[in-house]
């Protein structure tokens, strides 16, 4: 059975450090195993959000040697042995304990993204939609919201929370709904505003760290820049909403 | 004093926020009624997420002869005749009404040709019932249902664990629990409780339930005077993950099967044709040339034994291994490389060939998937009317795996996310009305609050030797080893006395460590409400001396008419679970016709 060092940070909002656990691995094991070994004997109050255990609720999402990663898609066998694994929190979000951070702020742009808003039925009652037509936003319902594109993202990293920034998640979230069939809201205010998607520079590290590999950048983020472009900076788009103003602004 | 702590006041609380409790939540507060929202883990994380197949609902989109009659007969037979009727009625009636209403509120299902929503093959459903997104479909039913509701104005209270619910005389007026970011207590004032807390698969070693499974709204419920029934009832979902260990019991979506997938041995065979029992010959392929053509044709064929109800399924499964022809790691073999294109896999199972590829090394639409049960489902739960989903106890109602009776000795897969839907909505409606009825003051005793604080907090006092999580282990192997698939009486009362033990080791539970996010202390303190399932669990499987579903007994191995008559009721008397036979409801004529009707 192969042995591990692993480095696990442990502390709360006060500070803390990285401590050192001894633990073997057996086949086929990933980081969330390890570290639950290690919480069963070693630590058992160490801190650790996880549920699923097969990448489909995003809940132990960490820092893995430096990585934004899930700890329960994360195999042990990717390291060698004797190689030190560092496991910390996710840096972006402030500190609750161990590995487990206040990602309140998530939570908190979600409700800030306007509602779709339903367009009227077919004359018999139903709804209908090609699945060519959904192939896209099936993609971004893909997300499992473990915000490591929200933590890696560095306007949010690197700069004050508080801004008017939605992130990626909540990028792919407005364009979900922006490609909505049925969705008649005009979002692009919002977007502007709120949501800040101009302060994104495309720099796709959001794309490069998602476990569901969605296509955040090229499928949503630069389709949402080019539609405020249109909107705020193309005359004749200006001209048109002038004169038709079609699509309301207002809130839900 | 009671006053210390946080106290909020809702007229309506939902404890859980998986798709039952979303449901509900929506509901409650569509009728004007103030609503909290209470959640084990963060909002989007609950079980309902983890859910693959689809929605089962008679839409008629693909198969235009489907009807809610249809789908009310497959479930009744699927639970093998003791569901409760009604359940089985409303939900097969208001199911498809639901899952538009999902679309309505932004959900994206696959389409068929029209532009309609297609709708997938499986076990135990005559016709392809299920509304899918792939082989994610609880994920698309959550988030969907979680962004409906942080519009609504409710408040969700999230990583807050309900410890016990509070009564005032007769009625329940409330719950008191824990933030686990901070373990500060926490009092809910409320007119109504709405239990939407799932199930109780933590209680065995190879399940596909995670840590939140600890059947914290069965107990809840127990304790407050509550009835359980059908607790005997547990679902091995027949295809889990048995390789690498690490993965053991992760959920292998029915799906697999649903669009061709089959089951072979060591030997090759596709041995579900030499499993097929009485009750479903009739309408079962015995040939694999007319299993193979139901797929395209469900006039002129009957179905493939592949897609039996899971119990049939998980016990067949079970049979081969012990036979000595089992697969490598102990599963069978689960095939659809060689039945279905490499693009058709990846499109229609897209996150089975993710799962396989990640966690195994194993490439689906190269080669087989090594399978086997893995504990997945409750049938027994609360006992509630069927129309209000009121519990026995004044002010408590429960909605969703914690309720009992919908699906009888076994559950049809599909029919769980439907289930929370239809008795989400009606749970969230029906505890509103009872609230704005409510008469009198909202009185919480504060004695009452200040003896669960003190039995909450004494693991933190250390008082002896025992490691919260070796007892819980302790737990899952003997549930896991003695009441499993097959049951008999010697391994059962072996059962219940280890679980004696267990209980008196619990009582010396130590923790380290304080009560900021201190998973130790969680653990300890939710093997009080494991302990409590396990054994109703294992009292139950004992009283029952007949195979029914997903009740298997060794020493009883046949299906008694007799028991078919009475569902087995749990109830707590003098501090102790105690067993009582009640008759179960009865349908009427109109219904009663479809089942005499041959396929």
């Amino acid at each position: 059975m192969p042995s591990f060092t692993l480095r696990v940070f442990r502390g709360d909002a006060g500070g803390g450090d990285f401590k050192e656990y001894r633990v073997e691995a057996d086949d086929g094991m990933v980081v969330l195993d390890v570290i639950h070994r290690i919480q069963a004997v070693q630590a058992t109050d160490l801190a650790v959000r996880w549920n699923c255990k097969a990448g489909k609720c995003g809940s132990c999402s960490a820092e893995i040697n430096g990585k934004p990663r899930l700890l329960c898609m994360t195999r042990m066998n990717l390291f060698a042995e004797g190689e030190p694994i560092t496991v910390a929190p996710m840096r972006t979000f402030p500190m609750v304990r161990d590995l487990v951070t206040d990602v309140s702020y998530n939570y908190a742009k979600a409700r800030t993204v306007p509602p779709l808003r339903l367009k009227p039925p077919e004359p018999d009652g139903t709804y209908r939609m090609m699945q060519e037509d959904i192939d896209r936003i099936q993609e971004f319902h893909k997300c499992i919201e473990c915000f490591l594109c929200q933590d890696v993202c560095h306007v949010i990293r690197d700069h004050d929370t508080k801004r008017a920034f939605a992130g990626p998640r909540f990028f792919i979230k407005i364009a979900g709904l922006e490609m909505h069939p049925l969705d008649t809201r005009d979002r692009t205010a919002h977007l502007k505003d709120a949501a800040g998607v101009g302060l994104c520079n495309i720099t796709k590290c959001c794309s490069d760290v998602c476990p569901e590999h969605i296509h955040i950048t090229d499928n949503a983020i630069i389709p949402l820049k080019e539609r405020l472009a249109d909107e705020y900076f193309d005359p004749v788009f200006w001209m048109i909403r002038k004169l038709r103003g079609t699509r309301s602004q207002t809130p839900a | 004093m009671a006053a210390s702590y946080e106290t909020l006041e809702h007229d309506v609380i939902v404890i859980g926020a998986g798709g039952a409790g979303l449901r509900a939540a929506i509901e409650a507060a569509a009728q004007g009624v103030s609503v909290g929202l209470i959640c084990k883990s963060l909002l989007g994380k609950a079980h309902t997420v983890m859910a693959e197949g689809g929605i089962a609902a008679a839409l008629g989109n693909v198969w235009p002869e489907d009807s809610w009659q249809v789908h009310f007969r497959d479930t009744m037979r699927g639970g093998k005749m003791l569901n409760n009727w009604r359940m089985a009625q409303l939900h097969a009636q208001e199911a498809p009404e639901r899952v538009l209403e999902l679309e309505r509120w932004g959900a994206l299902f696959d389409r068929t040709k029209d532009g309609r929503i297609l709708q997938r093959d499986f076990g135990g459903h005559r016709y392809a019932r299920l509304a899918h997104v792939g082989d994610r479909t609880g994920l698309e039913m959550i988030r969907t249902l979680q962004y409906h509701a942080i519009h609504q104005g409710l408040d969700v209270y999230m990583e807050c664990t309900v410890a016990r619910l509070l009564k005032d005389g007769d009625r329940v007026v409330g719950a008191f629990g824990y933030r686990r970011d901070t373990g500060e207590f926490v009092i809910f004032k409320a007119k109504a409780v709405v239990l939407a807390t799932g199930g109780i698969g933590k209680a065995w070693t190879i399940t596909s339930n995670s840590w939140e499974y600890t059947g914290d709204g069965h107990s809840l419920a127990l304790w407050a005077g509550a009835d359980l029934i059908d607790m005997e009832f547990v679902q091995f979902h027949p295809t889990g993950m048995v390789w690498p260990p690490s993965v053991r019991g992760i959920l292998v979506t029915e799906g697999v099967r649903g669009d061709g997938g089959t089951l072979r041995n060591s030997a090759g065979q596709r041995f579900m044709f030499n499993y097929i029992p009485e009750f479903f010959r009739a309408e079962t392929a015995d040939n694999e040339a007319e299993a193979d053509r139901w797929y395209t044709d469900k006039k002129n064929n009957r179905r493939t034994p592949d897609l039996l109800p899971r119990d049939e399924v998980a016990r067949a499964i079970n049979a081969e291994v012990k036979a000595g022809r089992g697969s490598p790691h102990g599963g069978v073999f689960l095939d659809i490389s060689t039945r279905r294109p490499a693009d058709y896999i990846r499109r229609r199972l897209p996150s089975m060939y993710h799962q396989f590829k990640e966690l195994a090394d194993v490439d689906i639409t190269r080669e087989p998937m090594e399978v086997g049960p893995t504990c997945h489902y409750v049938m027994g739960g609360v006992r509630v009317e069927a129309d209000t989903t009121a519990s026995t106890v004044p002010g408590l109602f429960a909605a969703g795996e914690v309720a009992g009776g919908m699906h009888g000795s076994n559950r049809l897969g599909g029919n769980s996310l439907s289930d929370l839907l239809v008795f989400g909505r009606r749970a969230g409606l029906h505890a509103a009305l009872y609230a704005k009825n409510f008469g009198g003051q909202l009185v919480v005793e504060a004695g009452q609050v200040e003896a669960i604080a003190a039995e909450l907090l004494r693991p933190l006092a250390r008082p002896g030797p025992e490691n919260p999580y070796t007892i819980q282990g302790e737990l899952q192997e003997t549930m896991q080893a003695l009441v499993g698939i097959i049951r008999t009486e010697s391994e059962l009362k072996t059962a219940l006395r280890r679980l004696a033990e267990l209980k008196e080791r619990a009582r010396a539970v130590e923790v380290q460590g304080g009560r900021v996010y201190n998973p130790g202390w969680h653990t300890a303190i939710d093997l009080d409400s494991l302990l409590t399932v396990a054994e109703c669990c294992a009292l139950a499987a004992l009283e029952r001396t007949e195979s029914r579903g997903g009740h298997t007994r060794g020493d009883f191995p046949r299906t008694d008419p007799e028991w078919g008559k009475v569902n087995v009721v749990v109830r707590l008397k003098n501090g102790g679970p105690m067993l009582r036979r009640e008759p179960l409801p009865q349908m009427g004529e109109e219904l009663r016709a479809l089942f005499e009707e041959k396929r």
